[in-house]
């Protein structure tokens, strides 16, 4: 059920140090309300992509077009949940969000942004601590912040650079249903960086598996997509049933075969 | 808790208790033992005597150092008529600390004018950074006093020069200070902001002004207490009005009773003005 091409990237690479390119011929693409996942070991250039993607950095060549249009610099049509949920801490929850809604549509009068960021902090679940500052959340909460930021300026397609890398595996498990069924309720288009197997099997369409740079005997190699595998298991997928379906286990041991054999080695 | 309130009372028992020992020191010193052991052992008729001579054994208290109560008497009197103005060569103490106070506040906030663009400027341009670097290097460890010649004679009005050596002595602080705070704004506010496609005009006052104003307020504190140290020398130089005018003016009359008096009260302004910047700074920071 793959839906019509909505990002497309083409033969990307990034160099930092000459001739030894992070990654090159990367290349992949994203359906429209598509959820893609990428896996990869620290270091094989994961972030690097997703900050290209977002605008934020350049590659040194390839190309990447959303809905046909080249993309040249951070849009408001990309949404980024940052790693460290990036919240300024001298603006409240409520003007956190405020300011990217207001971003968004300049032209809103005051009551119809706080209609909006309420809406979006309900979404998270959040509305009892709106008015708190950062530093009053914890972890989770601010990752939620983070996500009801990105999403409350409905970019057409949202980028996650490990959201949940920092939290306990309770919280975590929360806020990826939260994710889960706002994802499926609003149908928006994910690309989302991961080092959780079981996180990337329960959320994305498709996993993309991506190989470190590494000095073989033929020489350098750069990082790569190795491969792109599509989940098999059923859409309405949940938490708690994940490891009872059937697929599951030769899929995970699929990708954590990769991560062990594969990803590093040429 | 009630462990920190202890100690905070006791320090300030401690406090008390040296301060009650300075007093007594100081009125023990200046107690002239030796003219009161002689005007003792004096009989009525050599006072008397001596007094005819025009020396009077008792005014020799006078001439020396004062006393604890005679500094008292002191402020009691400044502080009950403060703001009498007979003349240029005595006004009341609240007129002199208004001068001093309105010298500082302007070159003070004409630095600030200044500084704060332009730290602003080299913060976000490594060219103008580099560019900018070597100038301040040098200007920046100049004594602001050595200025006023320049300034006199450029300005050619002495309290005009006064507010130039202020201005010029609170820059620096402020202008170093706001530069590094504006470059070490964290890159991720500055990538949420480059994501959400901020204007240049709201990210400059929304993301990297708050962010930065802690360590820009840093500045303006250290500016502000070296404005103040400054202003005093600069009115000695210049004369005319201020609390450095009035200290230099009292020495001249020999009069160390308002020296102390505006020593003190030198200590006590400098204290509240540092206390000021520390509420605003304390009212600027966030807790990450
Ligand atoms: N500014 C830079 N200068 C030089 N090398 C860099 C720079 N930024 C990143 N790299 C290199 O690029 C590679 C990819 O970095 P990237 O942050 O994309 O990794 P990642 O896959 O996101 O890792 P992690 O999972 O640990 O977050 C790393 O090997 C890093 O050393
Ligand atoms: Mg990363």
């Amino acid at each position: 059920m793959r839906m019509s091409t909505f990002l497309r990237v083409e033969r990307l690479s990034r160099v930092y140090v000459p001739g030894k390119p992070v990654f090159d011929e990367v290349s992949f693409d994203i359906g429209r309300g598509e959820f893609v996942c990428i896996i990869g070991h620290s270091g094989c250039g994961k972030t690097t992509v997703l900050n290209i993607l977002a605008g934020l950095d350049a590659a040194s060549s390839g190309y990447v077009f959303m809905d046909n249009r080249e993309v040249s610099g951070p849009s408001l049509d990309r949404g980024v949940v940052f790693q460290s949920h990036a919240l300024m801490p001298w603006f409240s929850v409520r003007k956190n969000i405020a300011f990217a809604v207001r971003s968004r549509w300049p032209e809103w009068g005051r009551e119809e942004v706080r209609q909006h960021v309420e809406r979006f902090v309900a979404m998270v679940g959040l509305s009892h601590a709106i008015d708190r500052m950062p530093a009053e959340l914890s972890g989770g909460m601010k990752q939620r912040v983070g996500i009801a930021r990105a999403f409350a300026i409905q970019p057409r397609l949202l980028l996650l650079d490990e959201p949940f890398g920092a939290l306990d595996a309770l919280t975590r498990g929360t806020i990826q249903d939260e994710l889960m069924t706002i994802v499926r309720e609003t149908g928006q288009t994910v690309f989302m960086i991961t080092h959780d197997v079981d996180e990337a099997i329960l959320l994305a369409d498709r996993i993309l598996l991506m190989s470190n740079g590494n000095e073989t005997a033929a020489g350098y190699r750069a990082g790569r997509i190795a491969e792109v595998v599509d989940n098999p298991l059923p859409g309405t997928r949940t938490r708690a049933t994940l490891h009872h379906l059937e697929g599951y286990y030769p899929f995970r041991n699929r990708i954590v075969d990769f991560l062990v054999a594969r990803a590093r080695a040429a | 808790m009630t462990a920190i309130r202890g100690l905070a009372l006791k320090a300030a028992l401690v406090s008390v208790l040296l301060f009650a020992l300075f007093l007594g020191a100081w009125q023990v010193a200046t107690t002239p033992v030796g003219g009161s052991a002689v005007g003792a052992a004096l009989t009525p008729e050599q006072i008397e005597y001596a007094r005819m001579m025009g020396k009077d054994p008792g005014a020799q208290k006078a001439s020396g150092f004062p006393t604890p109560g005679q500094v008292a008497a002191t402020i009691v009197g400044h502080l009950a008529d403060p703001f009498y103005d007979k003349g240029p060569n005595d006004k009341g103490i609240g007129i002199q600390l208004g001068h001093s106070l309105a010298r500082v506040g302007l070159g003070f906030a004409l630095a600030c004018l200044v500084a704060i663009p332009l730290g602003f400027l080299i913060g976000m341009s490594p060219l103008m950074r580099r560019a900018l670097d070597p100038f301040i290097q040098v200007l920046k460890p100049i004594s602001p006093l050595a200025w006023m010649p320049l300034a006199l004679y450029t300005i050619k009005d002495s309290s005009a020069s006064g507010i130039f050596v202020i201005f010029i002595c609170s820059v620096w602080p402020m202008l170093v200070n706001t530069a590094f705070g504006v470059a070490s704004v964290k890159r991720e506010w500055l990538n949420v902001a480059r994501t959400l496609e901020v204007s240049a005009m709201r990210k400059a006052f929304l993301v990297i002004l708050p962010a930065a104003a802690p360590t820009i307020l840093t500045g303006m504190r250290i500016s502000m207490g070296i404005a103040w140290l400054v202003i005093v020398a600069a009115e000695m130089l210049v004369g005319g009005t201020g609390i450095g005018y009035f200290v230099w003016n009292e020495w001249n009359n020999l009069s160390l009773t308002n020296v102390i008096f505006a020593v003190l009260l030198i200590g006590v302004v400098g204290m509240l003005l540092d206390m000021a910047f520390g509420r605003l700074q304390r009212a600027v920071t966030y807790v990450e």
